[in-house]
């Protein structure tokens, strides 16, 4: 528990080093992340580290909570334009999931189709 | 009794309690609705939270000086989001060019979409440029709206309403399109909902929270170095 916790913050810790010093467009935590997946990818991920990262990942939800309630802070700026920021908020990640999701298919598709093409002239 | 509420509210003890016990009813909730979408965990104990903030006479900020040691956890996990990554590492390799492409169109859609239906519905142009970045993870958010005239902590309350939007409707938007593929799903979350989208896509399935996690990595990047240049073409 201590050790994956240190491990988690250590990687934190260079992100954000790492972010700053660069002046990278990146927040440390997301670039702790890349860290530390590639140090995964090379090492492979002990138990004990899984073990902290599952019981962190079960209340990532929560986590977002005291930032969420800062809304409260710009009810009054929002008011007058609220329901076009909401039509276009809900509007515009409708789209963004649909053609995210079908650019990714379609390519998978485009690959395999490719594969499968040189598959078939392998044989041939 | 008004003394010992005086020296409560100041302690971080009662914001942290009050935090952990209404997300743990709101969950218990959500469980005992069948995960009705509308009846999101994040989204209820922020409602419920600022009720309670507004009906005590509480500043936010007060609030936050308890809350922050939840907030704080935000950062060692965002580093945990690794692990299920790795699990998937080899599926991954396989796709790594129609995930470049899929994450590519995705950050310009969201990008685009969101300043046309803004324009649309009559926005007006320092909350469009607020807008731009919405679909990223907060401190980017904040930096690119800041680079392209935005409010910066508008941009802020505008991400947590779309992650919350983006958790909200997934489910029921991939079932509706027949969308079953967890790698599809997961990387539409992440593009589209940041990091509360990947709490939820968590949820559903630990693929599509793996590619969830990574999308919304790479998509904060992507869309930090593309908005600038979108936005001198779009005028904003």
């Amino acid at each position: 528990m201590l050790r994956g916790m240190t491990v988690l913050l250590i990687c934190q810790l260079i992100g954000e080093v790492t972010a700053r010093a660069l002046n990278l467009p990146m927040p440390g935590p997301v670039l702790g992340m890349l860290l530390l997946f590639s140090v995964l990818l090379w090492r492979g991920a002990p138990e004990w580290l899984d073990q902290v990262a599952q019981g962190l990942l079960r209340f990532l939800p929560l986590f977002f909570v005291p930032a969420g309630v800062g809304i409260m802070n710009h009810v009054q700026l929002m008011r007058a334009e609220w329901p076009a920021i909401a039509i276009t908020l809900l509007v515009s990640t409708v789209i963004t999931m649909i053609v995210t999701a079908g650019v990714l298919l379609l390519f998978l598709r485009l690959t395999d189709a490719r594969k499968a093409s040189t598959h078939a002239t392998n044989h041939d | 009794m008004t003394d010992i509420w005086v020296y409560l509210a100041q302690t971080p003890l009662l914001w942290l309690t009050a935090t952990l016990l209404v997300y743990y009813l709101a969950d218990l909730g959500y469980q005992r609705v069948r995960q009705w979408t509308l009846a999101n965990p994040v989204l209820l104990s922020v409602v419920l939270l600022v009720i309670f903030l507004t009906v005590t006479g509480t500043p936010y900020q007060r609030y936050f000086d308890g809350a922050q040691f939840v907030h704080f956890l935000l950062g060692p996990t965002t580093v945990a989001l690794a692990l299920p990554l790795w699990r998937y590492a080899s599926r991954l390799r396989r796709m790594l060019l129609p995930l470049s492409a899929a994450l590519l169109v995705g950050s310009l859609t969201s990008v685009l979409s969101v300043v046309a239906i803004g324009r649309l519905t009559g926005v007006s142009e320092v909350t469009l440029r607020s807008l731009a970045p919405k679909s990223v993870t907060t401190p980017i958010a904040m930096g690119i709206s800041e680079q392209i005239g935005g409010l910066p902590s508008l941009t802020a309350v505008l991400v947590i309403v779309t992650g919350i939007i983006g958790a909200v409707i997934a489910q029921d938007l991939f079932d509706r399109l027949r969308l079953n593929d967890q790698a599809a799903r997961g990387l539409a979350i992440g593009v589209a909902s940041h990091g509360i989208g990947t709490a939820r896509a968590l949820q559903m399935h630990a693929e599509a929270g793996a590619f969830a996690g990574l999308a919304m990595g790479l998509n904060g990047a992507l869309t930090a170095l593309l908005t600038p240049i979108l936005a001198q073409i779009l005028g904003l």
